[in-house]
């Protein structure tokens, strides 16, 4: 087994919040800590505010908050909420196996 | 302000919808600055009517607008609104902007969730482009989404505020019957309960079947601090979109009652009526089938059109070139203008809808047409097409449009329905309403039926009493006197051979004077040549007698002197002796 052969794959993650919401604040914290769990090294965050950068909002067509947006690996997925359910999210990111 | 509410403070500053008849229902809009929620079942015509309210605001009183829609898509909603000539393609990003807020179908949705994002996105919208009108369309589809009552609570009452606190004026619509029944939900609550508690007005389509025709209706439920209309009006969706039926009730006083007469087309009708119809009358005629109705309406829609009055003729019988066809064989010309755009004719025979649509569109084609005058032939086909609820509205409504428009009304109703469908039917209710009545009706006489006209009632204007034969011919239309004899009516043939037997009893009555004239001529020459004659004979007769006289003087002196010489030759005594 070599780093080289089995490059893990980086799953890049979008995650629009409305400010310092309850439901945001929990989205985030959810993930962090669902990524440090599953993907330890192999994802990137990115956060947006929709207060601060609406446009990107209204390009992305977010409109609800917090809305998880996995940009990468392919297919994309976007879940709504605040990711309260791990194992659920789990399924729906395509991680299901690494759960159990 | 007389109102049946009480209205604490000034009235609210409302927004013009630029819908027909709802601006006259809640008294000038929606309230300005705040919320209103729009229910309605599925079709009921809620997304069009928050459009309307959007395009009218962003076109006609400079309130841009912007769309959010959670059901269909942006794209397909301009589509579909084409056909309503709004032109919101040129509207579209600069007054009016649509949102896309349809939750993806393979969203997955895990925890609670807000609306943050959305208000940010507008928040944002609203400053750029100085957004005054909302309409949040189908929130009942994210309402869906929401775990529980508390949350969707939360996010209805927190778009409230962001509404208020930016001073939007704000449609919220929401399908009826869809609303999300969890445990929480008591049975017969409103729909969206709380919605129509926290919202300050409150509007309900909806669209429902009677006896196999659509029938829409608007009912507005609530508005915080105005006196509105709160019974349900029709409505239809037009070639202009929303169209609500008013049922205001009219300021009678506000109507001028105008003196000017208008021809109904047949001069001697108008003498019958002391010199036509008045301007801004409702004029019914009644008849059985081919007693010629149409052919007064058509007689009356000519003149019009050669005062250059815009006329609208709504036929339910007969398609419009059948009609124009028909009335060209009677001498009244329609055609040229139809052709010059002065009349239009509207063939309803195909529309199906209630009684109150058909209202709606008439008064809709009226405006849009620019008509002084109306006439609808016959309203007994139209209002049949109604169960008899709300036929009295209808016929009240269409007389009370008409006066307040100053619209010359000329209604033909079928006699059948008169007498047939009793008490409410809606030519017995516009019989009642109607300033003139003019009947008309067969008279059938030696075998021959013939057309009779009456005036039944005509307000305001002195009339005559008499039946009067209609007569139809390829020159036009006249009336002509009708003869009574004997207490019958005569008409027809009947009329004709009275009034040749009447020519020639004048010209048999001609030639016996002249015969006695010769006669007398004759006699008075026979006299005076009598008279001639006598004087003759008398200056003979006066010759005679001087004559005479002269004679007889001669023969007496002859006999005096004759004595006289006889004695001298006898030398007698001059004078004789007494006796001899």
């Amino acid at each position: 087994m070599t780093l080289a052969m089995n490059e893990p794959v980086q799953y890049q993650f979008r995650l629009f919040v409305a400010g310092d919401t309850t439901n945001s604040a929990q989205a985030i914290a959810n993930l962090r800590a669902l990524c440090r769990a599953h993907l330890p090294d192999r994802h990137t965050i990115e956060i947006v505010d929709v207060f601060h950068e609406p446009a990107r909002a209204l390009a992305d067509g977010v409109f609800m908050t917090p809305t998880l947006v996995k940009l990468g690996p392919l297919p994309g997925q976007r879940i709504v909420g605040t990711l309260s359910q791990l194992h659920a999210v789990l399924q729906a990111l395509g991680l299901g196996g690494i759960a159990e | 302000m007389k109102s049946t509410h009480i209205a604490p403070g000034p009235v609210p500053k409302k927004a013009l919808t630029g819908i027909v008849g709802l601006d006259e229902i809640t008294g000038g809009g929606l309230p300005h600055g705040r919320t209103t929620l729009l229910v309605g079942g599925p079709g009921s015509g809620k997304t069009i009517f928050a459009l309307q309210f959007l395009a009218y605001g962003a076109r006609s009183v400079d309130e841009p607008g912007i769309f959010v829609a959670f059901e269909e898509s942006a794209d397909r909603i301009v589509a579909n609104a084409d056909g309503f000539g709004w032109k919101l393609p040129e509207l579209r990003d600069k007054k009016l902007f649509f949102i896309d807020a349809q939750p993806a179908p393979d969203l997955i949705q895990l925890g609670n969730f807000d609306l943050g994002g959305m208000l940010a996105v507008l928040e944002a919208k609203v400053s750029e482009m100085g957004a005054r009108r909302i309409v949040f369309d189908a929130i009942d589809i994210v309402l869906a989404l929401m775990p529980d009552d508390a949350a969707r609570r939360r996010e209805i009452y927190g778009l409230h505020a962001w509404l208020l606190q930016h001073g939007l004026t704000g449609i919220i619509t929401a399908k009826a019957g869809s609303e999300v029944t969890t445990t929480e939900t008591k049975q017969g609550e409103q729909p969206f309960g709380f919605m129509q508690f926290m919202v300050d007005c409150s509007v309900v389509l909806n669209h429902f079947v009677v006896q196999g025709g659509s029938q829409r209706s608007l009912r507005v439920q609530k508005y915080r601090g105005s006196s509105f209309d709160e019974n349900e009006s029709p409505f239809l969706i037009g070639k202009n979109g929303f169209e609500a039926a008013v049922a205001r009730p009219i300021d009678r006083s506000a109507l001028k009652a105008s003196k000017e007469r208008v021809s109904s087309g047949i001069e001697r009708l108008d003498t019958m009526l002391g010199g036509g119809y008045y301007r801004g009358a409702t004029v019914l005629i009644t008849g059985v089938p081919g007693t010629a109705k149409t052919t007064l309406c058509g007689a009356f829609a000519e003149a019009a059109c050669l005062r250059g009055e815009r006329t609208l003729f709504v036929s339910f019988d007969a398609d419009s070139n059948e009609v124009v066809r028909d009335l060209s064989s009677v001498g009244i010309g329609l055609e040229t203008h139809v052709e010059n755009g002065c009349l239009r004719m509207i063939s309803a025979r195909s529309l199906t809808g209630s009684a109150e649509s058909f209202l709606v569109r008439l008064t809709a084609l009226a405006k849009d047409h620019g008509a002084r005058c109306v006439i609808v032939d016959p309203v007994s086909t139209w209002i049949k097409s109604n169960d008899g609820i709300g036929v009295q509205g209808v016929a009240e409504r269409l007389i009370d449009w008409s006066k307040s428009e100053g619209i010359t009304l000329l209604c033909t109703s079928l006699h059948d329905a008169l007498s047939n469908s009793g008490i409410g039917s809606v030519s017995q209710q516009m019989a009642t309403l109607a300033d003139t009545w003019i009947q008309l009706d067969y008279l059938v006489q030696s075998g021959e039926r013939n057309r009779g006209l009456a005036i039944i009632k005509s307000r305001g204007t002195s009339h005559s009493n008499q039946v009067r034969e209609l007569i139809l011919s390829d020159s036009g239309v006249t009336l002509a006197d009708i003869y009574t004899a004997g207490g019958e009516v005569l008409m027809g043939t009947l009329r004709w051979e009275k009034e040749s037997a009447e020519r020639v009893a004048v010209e048999v009555a001609e030639v016996a004077a002249e015969l006695k004239r010769v006669r007398l001529d004759a006699e008075q020459t026979e006299l005076e040549m009598r008279v001639r004659s006598l004087q003759t004979e008398l200056v003979a007769k006066q010759t005679e007698k001087e004559l005479l006289t002269r004679t007889t003087a001669i023969n007496e002196r002859d006999l005096t002197r004759g004595d006289n010489q006889m004695r001298e030759l006898r030398g007698a005594d001059v004078a004789p002796p007494e006796s001899k």
